[in-house]
């Protein structure tokens, strides 16, 4: 019922895409040589800088302002790197003549609101008033990278997510299952399926499955050890096959196909405009 | 053996403990805190910017008195008062601190609205940037105060929903207000024309 609510909700506001590429045009305004010529500049500026900037034209954010409707953008597509938080969306709402700079919290200092309001204003919106989008967008960005790209920030990294792993929460998880599980399920069985357990939440938890593997393994070894010295709760229900703990659940986090936000977070920093 | 038993109890009583929802209120309770700081952070930098602004139009409109005294009483308001976090758990205290930016909001409004019958204000390179700034701070108090009402909804059900009221109850958590609906639409409304519907 709750949801059945919300969902009306929803469906009363514009929709957001789905992100799949740094410029995303539902208008069919540029071609796709300048949409190709657009995305290779802001991907060679994400592979040189970290930051990621994306474009996106729209029809239309009604009924909603442009600054509600690119910030709630912005909260689901997550551009800019985690924590840095340095992404910007360059938002035009063509059949309202509107246009947005959002910039995310790490870049406030490098793209103030009035830089970004003079970027929409004496770069961006003289050319869409002759009708040059492309070139308007393609000025703007360039603009944008210019400032960012003075900006000092951490070195772009290959790899996203290099967090430390929460192996506090494994640990305690296996300790648990070490204690419960053999005395449920018997030694072999309890200890394989706190392998599982263990292994499952580090996959979960997006570790690389090897790693979730020796850890799912070390469970094994640790919970049947346990199992032995307390003595107890061994009843041997016969051995039966055994199902190789470790590889959890296929939910590993990883890019599906197209491009994807890094996770970065906005504060409504920026400026808007129309031509 | 006992020792076992002993262990599992322990266990058993860290996880009620957290299954009570006090480790819940803690967690909400800060998350509600810090999207509060974050409200106070971006209504302070709106603070900040309204003497410069009211200086630049002073330099253009000098015989706007009205409007300007009202901006510069409304902005002294705002700031003599004492905002701690323990506004969060007084309603009566945040009712006025809600009044108090909401009537800097309108009076900004207005100022706004008059700015625009002066050409020469609207092309000042220092007026142009202010007023970005200020549509720029206004944005951010709009994105603050929906993150603090999303928090704070989160924390109320916490606090008012079965079981964990007990534990409010106890401990003494009370569900925290949050910013209504009819301030709402008066206090976020962007600096834009806005002629005579005030008393």
């Amino acid at each position: 019922m709750l949801f059945l609510a919300s969902q009306l909700v929803f469906a009363a506001l514009a929709e957001i895409p789905d992100l799949s590429a740094r410029v995303t045009d539902l208008t069919g305004t540029l071609s796709s040589a300048e949409q190709a010529q657009l995305e290779q500049k802001l991907a060679a500026f994400e592979t040189k800088k970290g930051s990621q900037i994306a474009v996106l034209i729209v029809p239309t954010t009604q009924p909603e302002d442009i600054a509600q409707y690119t910030i709630r953008v912005v909260e689901k597509w997550k551009i800019g790197r985690e924590k840095v938080d340095d992404g910007i969306l360059v938002l035009l709402a063509k059949d309202d003549r509107k246009m947005r700079i959002e910039v995310g919290y790490g870049l406030e200092g490098a793209v103030p609101d009035l830089y970004a309001k003079r970027i929409i204003s004496d770069v961006m919106a003289p050319k869409f008033k002759q009708g040059d989008f492309a070139g308007g967008l393609s000025d703007g960005v360039d603009k944008l990278i210019g400032l960012v790209d003075g900006e000092a920030l951490p070195a772009p990294s290959t790899q996203s997510g290099n967090d430390d792993p929460p192996l506090g929460i494994l640990l305690f998880l296996g300790l648990f299952g070490a204690m419960i599980l053999p005395t449920i399920f018997g030694r072999f069985f309890g200890s394989t399926a706190n392998a599982g357990l263990v292994g499952g939440a580090a996959t979960l938890m997006g570790l690389a499955l090897p790693f979730a593997g020796i850890l799912g393994l070390i469970a094994f070894v640790f919970a049947i050890m346990g199992a032995f010295e307390s003595g107890r709760g061994v009843s041997r229900r016969n051995g039966g096959g055994y199902y190789g703990g470790g590889y959890g659940g296929g939910l590993g986090g990883g890019s599906s196909g197209g491009w994807s936000g890094g996770g970065g977070d906005f504060g409504g920093g920026g400026a808007s405009g129309d031509w | 053996m006992k020792n076992l038993i002993l262990k599992f109890a322990a266990m058993l009583m860290v996880l009620t403990l957290s299954g009570c929802g006090y480790n819940q209120f803690q967690s909400l309770d800060e998350e509600a805190k810090a999207s509060w700081s974050e409200v106070l952070n971006q209504y302070q930098r709106r603070a900040d910017l309204v003497p410069n602004l009211v200086e630049t139009v002073k330099g253009y409109a000098e015989h706007e008195k009205e409007v300007l005294t009202e901006v510069s009483n409304a902005r002294s308001k705002v700031g003599s008062m004492q905002i701690t976090p323990e506004v969060l758990n007084d309603p009566e205290a945040f009712a006025k601190f809600q009044a108090a930016q909401g009537q800097l909001t309108s009076a900004l409004s207005r100022l706004m609205a008059v700015a625009e019958n002066y050409p020469n204000l609207k092309a000042d390179q220092g007026f142009r940037d202010l007023q970005a700034q200020l549509e720029g701070t206004e944005n951010r108090v709009t994105v603050a105060r929906n993150r603090y009402i999303e928090t704070i909804k989160d924390y109320n059900i916490a606090v008012r929903s079965f079981p964990n009221n007990l534990t409010a109850m106890v401990f003494g958590y009370k569900a925290k207000p949050s910013f209504t609906v009819e301030n709402e639409k008066e206090i976020s409304s962007a600096p834009k024309v806005e002629f005579g519907d005030k008393k």
